[in-house]
């Protein structure tokens, strides 16, 4: 799969700011003692409202590429063609994944025949018509998968994640 | 939809976190962790030097980075009564792992009991025994009294045969050095108890009696050898899923050939390239995929043959090899017997006799026995000729310049739950031994391996072999009392259905008489239990971690502690032996099994005193065990073979990487060991020269196989998966799992669904003569017509029901070869209809 140079609508430097809150802690209270001492921390972390493309801008079962929430973090949006559980879109097919695997961090690569997010790490795969049920594989969690909203424009947003995204301790850094 | 935690960030260990000493409780691999603690008020930061991994958190991380940990390897325990933060995370440092994490291992966090957390609430917390018509706790005194009355009883009415026992003799979980030291010394030591069993068989013996006879032990080389191999043979396992990090650590990069500069560092003088595997195995499993994506299908064959063919194979194979004149003439001339026996006279249908079923001898005596033509065995297997004869030149046929090929040979399951197992173990072991493929690097002829092992008992010699089949013992009524350990037969025995029925009606008679008097009349209630006994009644105490399903019939729970909550000792497929550190409390008033049998102990012998059996009680001595530490002292460390040398300091100073047994020393605090068995060439016998088996095919050998094939459409395989951990008795408590597989998988061909009617996901009846049992239909194009794979040993349909009770001669069970009916059940419930049904082959 190649990656697309699409850029998310917001720079990631104010997800940076961020990963204060996230942290949550004395050490990180040390090192941005302004923000930290005037926000108290969230239960959660913010997630940032992420334009990552348009309806018009699916093909078919062709992923396109994205980030979400920040640029280190690819992910892909797919149209299925059917409605899915946690697609948007006007036929609620569309879905949003994370491309990095959730075992050891290995790009996922998308295979269009059988609809499956496979890793060339460890033979995991995930099924993004079934919420990114892992399949087979090495991975402790199902495919980390976007919350997605579509506007009356039909700009789809990414508005959360609901697992733990690989190499990082806060979705948000 | 898939379970989904809505994790979005995890606590920062802190750069001063404890830092222990884990080795994975679960597969026989025992991948290297650290356990991090530290208290829950407290957190560390993005800060490089605010952390344990001493990077910027504030990164992303890239893949295989050290820096992270999954959700699944955090939660909160206690340790000393306080609640911390617990992170167990792959050590990058283990050379058995390399930092991997499987997706059994990876989880060993969350399915640690955490009352903040809410995780593993099932878990045992107190003594509970039968009062008022259910379990209720008590203290460890009120139990134990009443498990040494009971059992002193017994004896007394019946003799130590009256006492039955099924307990674990493995590592790992359930287990360990310590553990099997604890109840062997008490059933072994106090005591000499018969009846006995293991938690996966119904008798008390060997899986692989037969390499043990010929002098070669069953764990004989170490993983580096798959890195070295010229060829591999994987024999009835299925690596990727069930020994999974030893498959992707070890396997996969000489496969891959990322492995031959180090074969020519090691080995040089000889050519050298990346592997070729054979995989023999009826089902093409998720690994002969992974080696064809990893090696080439040029270098993959998969011998897919006639379940419970092997021994035909084998004997093919060791024809041809020697008729081609590839052995090894000089390891067969200094390292085998050399003179041959005369055949028992009833061979083969008998062995030399009921202990010895096979014949062993010397190579040309073996070879005029198991002559085997190519074509016989392709009639026999269903495979191609030429497919057998290409596994005999991958095995065996000299490389260009005319050096040996060293060949690694692997087994588990498929030959020892198999057809014919003794005469099967070894015919595998003659081809090792032909060709000089034991005690040299890249060689091997080794078990693969399920649980870690950790035994270390007194002689069980007087056992004897065969050893008792303790369940059919049961079920014809005989026994007063059962004790058992870390086993649930209910999920994991054969002909379970007929167990079950006969074993709750016989504890019911106990727990109807218990009813039916004041539970705080000791006396009155000792006399109700006796009574009942008399009269078929069994009573039944289960040791263990949760209550399990054979629990349900018991009459007394006595809560364990497991690794991690103790110290424990095991060691993994290539005898490599470390302590798991103690890094968090058990629940409640759980205790390690090591001195829930001490204490046991010290009860049998006030009671027995108290009925004036002095010197009896005497026997009891010696289990003033105060830790588990007491016992490892006690038991490894004075009786194991290099013991002397191994001490929990020097352990846990040889950290995740611990030492290959047997130990040989103590060097500068390090425990020197041993990377290869036999590299001298001498074997496990009396006169150290291994032997040759004389093995001749006889067809489906278990009494009444063969009638079952003919009359039931299905062959039931059946085996592991690899989100799941032995009979998930964690598992069934993860959501994870449990969302995958609701129900047990079977696997299916799409022709045979359409015939009998079936969907995917459909809950469909699995039955023959033996009983019934119930699975989810998963379609699987790769499965050939007629011959299904269920999901063994889960708690919501258990194959074992339809196992037959017929064993080989020394009562190693048939699972593998099973045949059955299947008809629909109902449609796909509804924790069933959000599942994926893809192929589980990664595709690329
Ligand atoms: S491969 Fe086995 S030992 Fe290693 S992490 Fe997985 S279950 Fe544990
Ligand atoms: S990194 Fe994807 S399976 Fe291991």
């Amino acid at each position: 799969m190649k990656r697309c140079t699409k850029l998310v609508d917001v720079g990631r430097r104010q997800f940076l700011r961020g990963s204060a809150f996230a942290a949550a802690g004395a050490a990180a209270a040390a090192t941005m003692p302004t923000e930290a001492k005037a926000t108290p921390a969230a239960a959660r972390v913010d997630y940032p409202s992420n334009r990552l493309g348009n309806v018009s801008d699916l093909a078919l079962n062709e992923p396109l590429d994205v980030a979400y929430p920040d640029d280190e973090a690819p992910g892909v949006l797919v149209k299925l063609g059917s409605p899915v559980e946690g697609g948007v879109g006007p036929d609620g097919d569309i879905v949003g994944f994370t491309t990095v695997c959730p075992h050891k961090g290995f790009p996922l690569s998308y295979n269009a025949d059988d609809r499956t997010f496979n890793c060339p790490g460890h033979y995991s795969r995930f099924d993004p018509e079934q919420g990114g049920q892992q399949i087979w594989g090495q991975s402790t969690m199902n495919l980390p998968q976007y919350v997605l909203r579509v506007d009356d424009k039909g700009d789809i947003y990414a508005e959360g994640v609901d697992e733990l995204l690989y190499g990082r301790l806060s979705n948000v850094l | 939809m898939a379970f989904k935690s809505q994790t979005d960030r995890l606590p920062i260990v802190p750069a001063n976190a404890r830092k222990q000493n884990v080795t994975c409780n679960f597969c026989i691999v025992g991948c290297g962790y650290h356990a991090y603690s530290w208290p829950v008020n407290k957190q560390g930061g993005t800060a490089s030097s605010a952390n344990a991994f001493g990077v910027d958190l504030s990164e992303q991380q890239p893949a295989e980075t050290d820096a992270w940990y999954a959700p699944s390897m955090y939660n909160i325990v206690k340790q000393n009564g306080k609640d911390v933060h617990l992170a167990i995370k792959p050590d990058h440092a283990c050379v058995v792992n390399s930092g991997l994490g499987s997706v059994r291992g990876a989880r060993m966090a969350e399915l640690n009991y955490s009352e903040a957390r809410s995780t593993q609430q099932q878990r045992l917390t107190d003594p509970m025994v039968w009062r008022y018509g259910q379990m209720q706790p008590t203290s460890w005194d009120d139990a134990l009294d009443l498990v040494a009355q009971v059992t002193a009883q017994v004896i007394a009415e019946q003799g130590e045969d009256g006492l039955f026992v099924s307990a674990f003799d493995h590592g790992g979980a359930g287990g360990g050095y310590e553990n099997t030291w604890g109840t062997g010394k008490l059933y072994f030591g106090a005591m000499k108890i018969k009846n006995i069993r293991i938690h996966n068989r119904p008798a008390y013996n060997s899986e692989v009696h037969a390499t043990r006879d010929m002098g070669v032990g069953e764990l004989n080389n170490c993983y580096e050898d798959a890195e070295l191999a010229d060829t591999i043979v994987a024999i009835g396992t299925n690596p990727l899923e069930t020994q999974t990090n030893y498959f992707l650590n070890h396997w996969v990069p000489n496969l891959r050939g990322s492995t031959v500069s180090k074969k020519n560092e090691q080995l040089p003088g000889e050519p050298h390239e990346s592997a070729k595997i054979i995989i023999i195995d009826p089902r093409r499993t998720v690994t002969v995929n992974a080696c064809e994506v990893e090696a080439g299908k040029e270098n993959v064959l998969h011998l897919a043959l006639n379940s419970g063919t092997d021994l035909a194979l084998f004997n093919a194979l060791f024809t041809y090899i020697a008729d081609q004149g590839w052995i090894d003439r000089d390891f067969i001339d200094n390292s085998t017997v050399r003179e041959g026996k005369a055949r028992p006279a009833l061979y083969p249908a008998r062995g030399e006799s009921e202990a010895n079923p096979g014949h062993l001898t010397s190579f040309e005596d073996a070879l005029e026995g198991n002559r085997t033509s190519i074509q016989d065995a392709a009639d026999i297997t269903g495979l191609n000729p030429e497919d057998i004869v290409k596994a005999a030149e991958w095995i065996a046929k000299p490389k260009e310049d005319g050096k040996r090929r060293r060949t690694m040979l692997g087994y588990e399951k498929g030959i020892i739950w198999g057809n014919d197992n003794y005469r099967t173990n070894g015919a595998l072991v003659n081809i090792a031994l032909a060709t000089g493929n034991i005690g040299r690097p890249g060689g091997g002829v080794v078990r693969l391996g399920g649980h870690q092992e950790g035994y270390v008992r007194p002689s069980d010699a007087h056992v004897g072999r065969p050893a008792a089949y303790i369940d059919k013992l049961l079920i014809a009524g005989e026994g007063g009392v059962h004790h058992i350990w870390a086993c649930d037969h209910y999920k994991t025995t054969l002909n379970a259905d007929k167990f079950k029925s006969v074993y709750k009606k016989r504890t019911d008679m106990v727990k109807d008489a218990m009813n039916s008097v004041p539970a705080g009349d000791r006396e009155a209630l000792i006399g109700a239990i006796m009574g009942a006994i008399r009269q078929g009644g069994l009573f039944a105490v289960d040791v263990d971690i949760v209550p399990t399903k054979i629990g349900q019939a018991c009459h007394v729970w006595l809560p364990a502690a497991t690794a991690g909550e103790m110290n424990l000792t095991s060691m993994n497929g290539e005898r490599r032996m470390r302590l798991t550190e103690r890094y968090m409390d058990p629940p409640g008033q759980a205790m390690p099994d090591c001195l829930v049998a001490a204490r046991i102990a010290n009860h049998m012998e006030r009671v027995l005193r108290d009925m004036g059996k002095g010197d009896y009680a005497d026997q009891f001595k010696g289990f003033d065990w105060q830790t588990e530490e007491d016992a490892f002292m006690d038991g490894y460390h004075g009786n194991a073979g290099g013991g002397e040398f191994v001490t929990y300091d020097a352990l846990r100073e040889m950290g995740t990487n611990g030492f290959q047994e047997p130990a040989t020393a103590l060097q500068d605090g390090k425990i020197v060991g041993t990377k290869r068995l036999y590299t001298e060439g001498v074997f496990s016998t009396d006169d150290g020269k291994a032997r040759f088996i004389d093995a001749p095919w006889r067809g489906l050998e278990a009494p009444g196989k063969k009638e079952e094939k003919e009359k039931f459409t299905f062959l039931i395989n059946n085996g592991r998966a690899n989100q799941v951990w032995q009979n998930a008795y964690l598992d069934q408590e993860s959501d994870f799992v449990m969302d995958r597989w609701p129900y047990p998988f079977i696997e299916m061909n799409p022709g045979d669904m359409a015939e009998v009617g079936v969907k995917e996901g459909d809950l469909v009846e699995v039955y023959n003569d033996n009983g019934a049992t119930q699975a989810m239909v998963y379609p699987t194009p790769t499965a050939r017509k007629g011959e299904t794979f269920m999901l063994f040993a889960f708690p919501t349909g258990v194959q074992g029901n339809v196992v037959s009770d017929g064993v080989n001669e020394l009562i190693i069970p048939n699972y593998k070869q099973t045949w059955g009916n299947i008809r629909k059940i109902s449609d796909k419930p509804k924790s069933v209809r959000h599942l994926s049904f893809k192929s589980k082959e990664y595709t690329g």
